[in-house]
């Protein structure tokens, strides 16, 4: 009896290392644990045993079941693997061969540059303003101390709408965003902190200028602000804008009918690989200059009546800056005529991702 | 404005150098443009003689000249006709760079002959155009000696540009005052003694005083008009004013000089009194500049009893100019009003220098003056007799007095400037400064003030109050002196400025670039061709600067259309663009999103899959997922047609919130507006109307509203119905997801399918329902009963259940 189980043992385990798929393996399982298997069978005759015998047999019996058993998972588990590794083998594909595209979209400069100063001057405490471009005289001009025969007039190449019925010239394409100064004066009750981004219009075209293109304005009606508080916002704003601390200013008097006093802002740079980058000290470089990048002042009492308000109680300063020049000084732009052409190269190439959102934490450049 | 360092000492005593004088312009507010020496480019030219000239052995037209240049005689080839020995003209020596073309001399041979340099025209050296032969200097001209030396060409031109409040800064000596407040120097005192004449001025009538309040006028008889002096000649063309005659150039001279246009009439061609008036209408008039003006009574003018020989204070007339023969003339010398001048000269389209100074308001105490300088000038270098002078009318007066706080230097202008400091700037630039007590009464400046009254000088009509003395202060003092002063802020974290309008535009910006569109910005001007599709567009300009930049656009498309084509042009294989701007309609400006796509939407690819164009179906997708960024309630939209002529009229259609509310068009643009842009491939778009979308309702903060997932697991039902060809997809969806809305919480359509099984005129569609149990799971019977309902509800629209 020993003897039939050590050979009946031997003889599975071979049978089951010998077989070659699941197939035979299972005719194994078959002729060993099936109802009519060898080890079935030695197990039905423990019932007809007596105790001692069965004490005896029933170990050995059940152990040679467990051996076995054990034998054929372990055998169908490396038989699985080594099927499952040659179907993997058999699927192999080329991986270096390309994937399908996704469009990359991108933000105008303009846009990115306009979502900028927003957020900088948020933190300056401006809120963002705008006002049509399809504008009238009184708020592009007069308002802002500009009469009829006025010669600043003269160095805005304004386009204007046919005369009215009544032969007044009313309606044109604003020259400048100032006129949101006027309309927010009068719609709103000072203190006043706004910038106002837009498109702007003047009849002028040539290599560096666009019959449209954009500029920002600031504007801060306050009691006891000065001079000083201009020159402080302006250059908190470029440091913050070109996130350099050496932003050097230079303030020139200047002349602009809706600020007194009026100046010139000069930022200064250095040339670097043929582009000007801005910061440093041009007094202080042998390879450096100024660059106009600003027209600001003091807003001009006339400006603040005409508004509603009263110029003994409230004071402020205003200015004016394009965006489109402020783009190119930051990002390296050099001609203007292409921001609005479209072309879906120069999209790509200077354009901005969708998640490239300036924040004050992550920064306000790309 | 420009004039040159010899000029402008001619008014300001200083030693200041070249730098000084240029940082110090700017600083107080004369930019300067540019600083040039026209000495510096005839660096290596020397005045030089000829000693011998012989004919050269190989060509018939060119000589070989002995050239001493005072250190040593050099060989010179030459094919001047007028070189010849004993003349004494300009050599440009080896390494000098002819100002007219940029080449450097060099030692070379000219047909064999060796030459040391070039004898020079007037042409090569940029000093006129003469090139009939090389410059011929006097016989005594110091060989040897640099010829911009001789010639007095170190002489650096400034050119600076003067704001238009600064008038009194169009004349040199305008700018030496403020050279002089600035600290640069003195200002010299100016000689303007009278000049007594003989007998009577010119008669003068003024019927229009209000055009020109004052005219005065002298005679001058026996004048001889040639050239003028070598001085005067100099400095009009260093500064690019061609010299024309003795008394045409004193006038000129004097514009600059003093900022004090003059006119000069030949006083034989005149006749009868001179007259200022109002021009008649359709009155005309040849200027000097030879075109033919034609007047009307808004212009003011001067006239004698043939008609008008002057638009005043713009341009003199033609028939009454000076020339070589004139003998007797009668010297202007008026104020014209500002106002009327710059309503004239815009009528006219005329600009000229006098124009300029009369429309920002010369100085009009300054006639007197004026005057007796002209007519020294004209007497000192044409000889003749001055009469008496006329004086008509009366002189404006200009020039305001303001009480002034010396505290707004710091107040307004942010830098603190003590006020005997800010007493002597004023004063340095010509305002009178008279210190008050707190009567009124003067006091002196030390001996503690309440007010200072200050008079502005007459030639400074720009300033008109407290905010323009303190700018007179700040620019002289230093404006680069202000010190930097914060802004106050709001304790804590800056909170956020962005209107809700803002907020939206760049939510719809950053999803459209993450959808893989480009952002455009395109013209908001399109022409009348682009527009016409659109409904033509509401504004046109009057002056456009192109026919193709002169309607405001009604659409965004036709801007984003030529772009497409540009793109398409330069070669893209595929365009997705958008553009977030506004259109212009009569009513209003409108805020809206524009999207093209354009070219192939899929490249061919190694998969088997081949290039696939863009479908209205891409144009929906991009307008539904727009819409949903912005907060649209996409799942009520409908869609319905009517998108307009602009589109495919099978191809397209528009999402509205209710029957009204458009809130946007998509679909394939209609093939007869891609022709007007030279597009031939298909082109769908989507432009959505930002001010039509429904803010954002209730102001519960951040709160959302109370949620969690349900517990039971949502099961799916197919169905396919029969339906007419005709009836919307859409419709039979919404039909069937309305039919018990407690328990469908979806519906999608998943299959169209016409052919063999269906009959004629009729579709399948197939819809697959999502139920969601709340509380238990649906029994067969709860499913069997919505299964009922949806037949029913899809029956309503004409469909049967397929079996």
């Amino acid at each position: 009896m020993t003897t039939d189980l050590d050979q009946l043992r031997t003889d599975l385990l071979g049978a089951i290392d010998a077989a070659a798929g699941l197939e035979p393996l299972e005719a194994v399982r078959v002729h060993a644990l099936g109802k009519q298997g060898a080890i079935t069978g030695l197990l039905k005759t423990l019932g007809g045993m007596s105790p001692e015998a069965r004490q005896e047999q029933g170990p050995r019996i059940h152990g040679l079941r467990e051996a076995v058993t054990e034998a054929l998972a372990a055998r169908k588990a490396a038989l699985e693997k080594a099927a499952l590794d040659a179907r993997l083998a058999s699927e192999t594909l080329d991986m270096t061969l390309p994937v399908d595209g996704v469009a990359a979209g991108s933000v105008h400069p303009v846009s990115q540059v306009m979502d900028e100063l927003a957020e900088i001057f948020a933190d300056l405490g401006f809120t963002v303003a705008t006002g049509p471009e399809i504008e009238d005289d009184w708020h592009n001009f007069t308002a802002l101390n500009i009469p009829e025969t006025h010669p600043a007039r003269a160095m805005h190449d304004t386009f204007y709408f046919p005369r009215e019925a009544d032969g007044s010239q009313k309606y044109l394409l604003r020259t400048h965003t100032s006129p949101v100064q006027i309309r927010t004066m009068m719609a709103d009750k000072p203190p006043i902190r706004i910038i106002a981004p837009g498109r702007v219009y003047r009849s002028d075209s040539d290599a560096t200028h666009t019959p449209m293109f954009h500029q920002i304005e600031g504007l801060v009606i306050d009691k006891g602000i000065t001079l000083g508080h201009l020159k402080w916002t302006l250059e908190t704003f470029l440091k913050a804008f070109f996130e350099r601390d050496d932003i050097v200013l230079r303030l020139r008097p200047s002349y602009f009918p809706f600020t007194e006093p009026s100046a010139e802002v000069d930022v200064g740079f250095t040339w670097q690989n043929g582009k000007r980058v801005i910061g440093g000290d041009p007094r202080a470089s042998e390879n450096g200059g100024w660059m106009e990048v600003l027209g600001s002042g003091m807003v001009h009492r006339k400006v603040i009546e005409a508004a509603g308000l009263d110029p003994e109680e409230w004071q402020g300063f205003a200015f004016g800056t394009g965006v489109d020049r402020l783009a190119m000084l930051k990002y390296g732009m050099d001609d203007l005529r292409a921001f609005f052409d479209g072309d879906l190269r120069w999209l790509r190439h200077y354009g901005f991702s969708a998640l490239d959102v300036p924040t004050l934490s992550g920064g306000v450049g790309a | 404005m420009k004039f040159t360092l010899s000029w402008l000492k001619e008014h300001l005593d200083t030693d200041a150098s070249l730098t000084d004088i240029e940082e110090a312009l700017t600083r107080v507010g004369l930019e300067v443009e540019g600083v040039e020496n026209p000495g510096e480019k005839l660096n290596g030219f020397r005045v030089a003689k000829v000693l011998t000239a012989e004919r050269h052995p190989q060509a018939d037209k060119l000589q070989v000249l002995t050239v001493d240049t005072g250190a040593q005689v050099l060989q010179v080839v030459c094919g001047a006709p007028n070189a010849r020995a004993g003349l004494v003209g300009v050599l440009g020596t080896p390494g000098a760079v002819v100002p007219a073309n940029g080449m450097a001399l060099k030692i070379a041979a000219v047909r064999g002959v060796e030459s040391n340099g070039m004898m020079c025209s007037t042409r090569e050296l940029e000093l006129g155009d003469d090139h009939d032969g090389i410059i011929e200097l006097p016989a005594d001209a110091p060989v040897g000696a640099a010829f911009a030396d001789y010639a007095d060409l170190n002489d650096p031109v400034f050119d600076i540009s003067i704001t238009p409040n600064r008038q009194d800064c169009m004349g040199v000596r305008g700018i030496a005052r403020d050279l002089a407040a600035a600290g640069l120097g003195t200002l010299k005192p100016l000689d303007a003694e009278p000049v007594a004449g003989e007998g009577a001025g010119p008669e003068v009538k003024i019927e229009a005083p209000e055009g020109c309040p004052a005219y005065y006028g002298q005679t001058v008889s026996g004048v001889t008009n040639g050239a003028s002096p070598d001085w005067m000649q100099r400095r009009l063309k260093a500064i690019g004013q061609r010299p024309i005659s003795a008394l045409v150039d004193i006038t000129n001279y004097v514009m600059i000089d003093l900022g004090r246009p003059l006119h000069v009439y030949d006083k034989a061609k005149l006749s009868g009194a001179l007259t200022v008036r109002k021009a008649r209408a359709g009155e005309q008039v040849l200027a000097l500049n030879e075109k033919t003006y034609t007047l009307d009574e808004t212009i003011t003018v001067i006239a004698d009893a043939n008609g008008v020989h002057d638009i005043g204070g713009i341009m003199g007339g033609e028939d009454t100019g000076v020339s070589e023969t004139t003998t007797d003339v009668v010297i202007e010398c008026a104020f014209f009003d500002p106002d009327h001048i710059a309503r004239a000269g815009q009528k006219l389209n005329l600009t000229s220098d006098a124009r300029s100074r009369f429309e920002r308001g010369v100085d009009p105490a300054f006639l007197e003056d004026g005057i007796a300088i002209a007519t020294r000038l004209v007497l000192a270098l044409c000889g003749g007799t001055a009469s008496a002078v006329t004086r008509a009318g009366k002189l404006p007066h200009v020039g305001i007095t303001t009480g002034y706080d010396p505290r707004l230097a710091e107040t307004l202008g942010g830098l603190a400037v003590p006020a005997a400091r800010q007493v002597e700037i004023l004063e340095s630039l010509g305002f009178t400064v008279q210190p008050l007590d707190g009567n009124g009464d003067p006091v002196d400046l030390d001996r503690g003030f309440d007010m200072l009254r200050v008079t502005a000088p007459s030639w400074r009509r720009d300033v008109d109050g407290p905010a323009d003395l303190v700018e007179e202060v700040i620019r002289i003092a230093g404006i680069d002196n202000v010190p930097s002063t914060p802004l106050s802020r709001l304790p804590g974290v800056a909170r956020p400025t962005a209107t809700p309008e803002q907020k939206l535009e760049r939510k719809l910006r950053r999803t459209a670039a993450a959808r893989g569109l480009n952002e455009a910005v395109t013209w908001s001007f399109v022409s009348e061709a682009e527009a016409a599709p659109f409904g033509d567009g509401a504004w046109t300009l009057a002056n456009p600067i192109s026919e193709d930049m002169k309607v405001m656009r009604p659409s965004l498309l036709p801007g984003l259309l030529g772009a497409v084509e540009r793109n398409l042009k330069r070669g893209a294989p595929s365009v997705r663009l958008f553009e977030l701007g506004r259109r212009y309609l009569a009513e209003a400006e409108r805020p809206t999103l524009g999207v093209l796509l354009a070219g192939a939407k899929r490249p061919r690819g190694w998969q088997g899959v081949k290039a696939q164009s863009f479908t209205a179906f891409d144009a929906k997708a991009e307008a539904l997922a727009l819409l949903e960024a912005a907060g649209a309630p996409v799942a009520n939209l409908q869609v319905m047609g009517e998108a307009g002529d602009v589109w495919h009229p099978g191809q397209s259609a528009t999402l509205r919130l209710g029957p009204k509310t458009v809130l946007a068009a998509f679909g394939m643009v209609h093939p007869s507006v891609l022709k007007a842009f030279d597009l031939d491939g298909d082109v769908a778009a989507v432009e959505l109307y930002l001010d039509a979308l429904p803010g954002k309702r209730g102001g519960t903060g951040f709160m959302r509203t109370a949620y969690t997932p349900p517990a039971l697991q949502a099961v799916t039902r197919d169905f396919a119905f029969l339906v007419p060809d005709s009836l919307a997809a859409g419709d039979l969806v919404r039909a069937v997801k309305g039919a018990d809305k407690a328990a469908i919480v979806d519906a999608r359509l998943f299959d169209v399918f016409t052919g063999t099984g269906v009959p004629e005129g009729q579709k399948s569609l197939a819809i697959e329902i999502t139920l969601q149990p709340g509380e238990k799971s649906f029994t067969d019977e709860a499913l069997k009963a919505i299964a009922d309902k949806v037949v029913a509800a899809a029956a309503k629209l004409g469909a049967a259940l397929r079996g």
